[in-house]
């Protein structure tokens, strides 16, 4: 009866990455491309729009902190820094908060197509990525201008940012995929990520609170926003050498999150909270994937 | 699996919705009534579903709302759970549920068209390629670079119909396509529907439009609350659908004038063979009753039945005068019955038949009026016109008789 035989298989629901990785990715990749031209589409400055936040806010804590305050007088550096711990920042906040009723919003298309559910939430989180590497050109751009000279570690770029996507992802997959049933979620993350920003060394900067609790240091990197930043502050701009915490030994202990941690072996800690985060964002929306279309 | 002749395979498939009766939203709510179990009542949409679609059939679902219809082609497109049941489908599934599927309103064509596609499984080069055919085909070419919402909903059906028969489906599914769109499109639909059925696509059809399951599908299937009531011949399931339809209908719509001097006892529709009947096929005899009680005397009374279709036209009635004038005067508590015999040359459809009887030789007084005595349904017959004639057709061709200019 027919000449070719088609290959039959099962239908299976809906679910967060139906349909295979291939179809998962393509499709993401799309929808943030399209999404990313869509949000400057109707305005005539287009891009720019995305660097005055940040700038903005760059230029109030400077002025608070560095000029007002002379906080940041002790620290080379100190605008770069501020300036790239912003964007950062700045990046995890859109990531998350944009993500959260992403899902909801999508109602239209969850609810009439079948395509893996979890393109949503991640897609979003990669249209703000989009807008992190233009807005870092522009952090390059300044940091050359203020005279940080270029250094090897420049190239380890990437490993911070794929860190922050991935904490981020995590966090968008488990809320977004909350958000469904209870819309809490927004006003809390939105309180959560308020306070994320205080314990993390955006302004307050690490050495500060080495002086003022040195005890607190350890556990305060335990935090994997406050670790990544700390580590892209190392990498990018260079940090003093820790000062040792033990007045008989040496005077420095070394470079970077884990010699204030105390060792290696305690970033093992944020690393753990960050995979924990993702494995529970990933496990919590697969499970809620089925049931998405008809919870809406 | 073994591989077989079927397009799609789906058995034992169950599907209930819990609609809480009070949605509990926030936290805050849960908090304040941490005991109090949300009331759900369920919704049995899909009670247990078996069937098979052929390779290459063109089968159609009917139902009334409601029915389950609509669940079941959610869950074939993936887009539901199943409760119970397995689906299989034969290759490339292409869903087409809804009008604009997935459209964004604020990006032109071009971009829609892409995501949309890559949705369905193409890959972004094939989409690619594949573009101007889609535009082409949708008549789109002046409009690609506009956003979508300024498209109106004919356009973008149009697109989205599209951008479904571009995608290389195997298994169509088709929800309620041509409703929309104009008459030039609904014929090129029609066409695609042609051609796609003579390339051996299984196609699987979701309308009210019993023209369309009677012209196109092999097949058919009728459902009614979750449970399949008829599969089969196309014409007899578009028949039961009319009849389930027009049955629930007429309990409540049922008018009878309320007269004094008389009442309607019955009134029905019967074949040949007086058996009392819903349905009659084209070309069949049939009589329509009525019996009436005189509940005072009534001098010189006249009776005439007559059928209107559902636009309320009125296709022919037979009115009851003996010799020509009226009938002989009713005595109180005088019962009547009046038939009318002929032969069925209705194109399908709900018909309803009306009855009125009237007093004095003018025929002027009306005691008794009503449009719907009693309904039935014609079948077996798709006209292009409200009734099937007797006709010879002749035809002669010859050169101009005027002079060549």
């Amino acid at each position: 009866m027919t000449t070719a035989q088609l290959e039959v298989q099962q239908v299976h629901g809906p679910s967060a990455l139906g349909g295979g990785w291939k179809r998962f990715f393509r499709l993401t990749w799309l929808v943030a491309k399209t999404d990313f031209k869509l949000t400057y589409f109707g305005s005539v400055l287009g891009y720019l729009w995305s660097l005055v936040q940040p700038l903005l806010f760059f230029g109030v804590l400077y002025l608070m902190f560095s000029v007002v305050l002379q906080l940041g007088k002790t620290t080379p550096d100190f605008p770069v820094l501020l300036l790239m711990n912003i964007v950062l920042f700045n990046y995890f906040q859109q990531a998350t908060g944009g993500s959260i009723p992403s899902v909801v919003q999508r109602e239209n298309l969850v609810r009439k197509m079948h395509f893996p559910r979890l393109v949503i939430p991640i897609a979003t989180v990669l249209t703000a990525t989009f807008n992190l590497l233009l807005n870092f050109i522009v952090v390059v751009a300044f940091m050359l201008a203020y005279g940080v000279h270029p250094r090897p570690t420049w190239l380890l770029l990437p490993v911070i940012l794929l860190l922050l996507f991935a904490f981020a992802s995590g966090v968008a997959m488990l809320l977004s995929a909350l958000y469904v049933r209870y819309r809490d979620v927004a006003p809390i993350w939105g309180v959560i990520s308020q306070t994320l920003f205080y314990a993390s060394p955006v302004f307050i900067l690490i050495e500060q609170i080495q002086v003022r609790a040195p005890g607190v240091v350890r556990y305060y990197l335990f935090n994997p926003i406050a670790a990544i930043l700390q580590q892209a502050r190392h990498w990018m701009v260079g940090v003093a050498p820790v000062p040792s915490p033990s007045p008989g030994g040496p005077r420095f202990v070394g470079f970077g999150p884990a010699a204030y941690m105390g060792g290696h072996v305690w970033l093992l800690v944020p690393a753990g909270i960050l995979v924990f985060v993702f494995v529970l964002g990933f496990r919590v929306f697969s499970a809620k994937a089925p049931l998405i279309a008809e919870e809406l | 699996m073994q591989s077989g002749q079927f397009g799609i395979r789906v058995r034992g498939l169950e599907k209930s919705f819990r609609i809480p009766s009070h949605r509990v939203h926030t936290l805050k709510e849960r908090a304040l009534h941490p005991l109090r179990r949300t009331s759900h009542y369920q919704l049995d949409a899909l009670r247990g579903i078996d069937f098979d679609v052929l390779q290459g059939e063109f089968f159609g679902i009917v139902g009334r709302n409601g029915s389950g219809k609509s669940t079941l082609l959610k869950c074939l497109a993936g887009i539901y759970q199943p409760d119970a049941g397995t689906m299989h489908v034969a290759g490339r599934l292409s869903p087409f549920i809804e009008l604009g599927v997935g459209f964004n309103p604020d990006l032109p064509a071009r971009d829609n068209v892409m995501i949309n596609a890559v949705m369905m499984g193409l890959s972004p080069r094939d989409a690619r390629g594949r573009f101007d055919e889609i535009i082409a085909f949708a008549e789109l070419e002046r409009f690609v670079d506009q956003k979508l919402k300024n498209y109106s909903s004919g356009m973008q059906v149009r697109l989205a119909f599209s951008v479904m028969v571009h995608t290389d489906p195997d298994v169509l599914l088709i929800d309620e396509v041509l409703a929309v769109g104009d008459a030039a499109f609904q014929q090129k639909c029609i066409d695609v529907f042609y051609r796609l059925r003579g390339e051996g696509k299984t196609i699987v059809l979701v309308t009210h439009a019993m023209g369309m399951v009677e012209q196109f599908c092999h097949r058919a299937m009728m459902i009614s609350g979750g449970h399949i009531i008829k599969i089969g011949d196309p014409a007899e399931v578009a028949r039961s659908y009319l009849s389930e339809n027009f049955r629930s209908v007429d309990t409540d719509t049922r008018e009878h004038t309320a007269a004094e001097e008389v009442r309607i006892v019955d009134a029905w529709v019967s074949d040949a063979q007086g058996q009392r009947v819903d349905s009659v096929q084209f070309g069949d005899g049939m009589r329509l009753h009525v019996v009436l009680e005189a509940l005072g005397p009534i001098r010189e009374p006249g009776i005439a039945l007559w059928v209107t279709n559902e636009d309320r036209v009125r296709v022919f009635s037979a009115g009851a005068r003996e010799d020509g004038g009226s009938l002989s005067d009713l005595e109180a508590g005088e019962r009547v019955e009046f038939s009318v015999e002929t032969e069925n040359r209705l194109s399908s459809g709900r018909y309803h038949v009306g009855c009125t009887l009237v007093r004095g030789s003018a025929g002027l007084e009306v005691l008794l009026y009503t449009d719907r005595a009693a309904d039935f349904v014609s079948y077996g017959m798709e006209l292009h016109g409200l009734v099937g004639v007797d006709y010879v057709t002749n035809l002669e061709r010859g050169p101009s008789k005027d002079p060549v200019r």
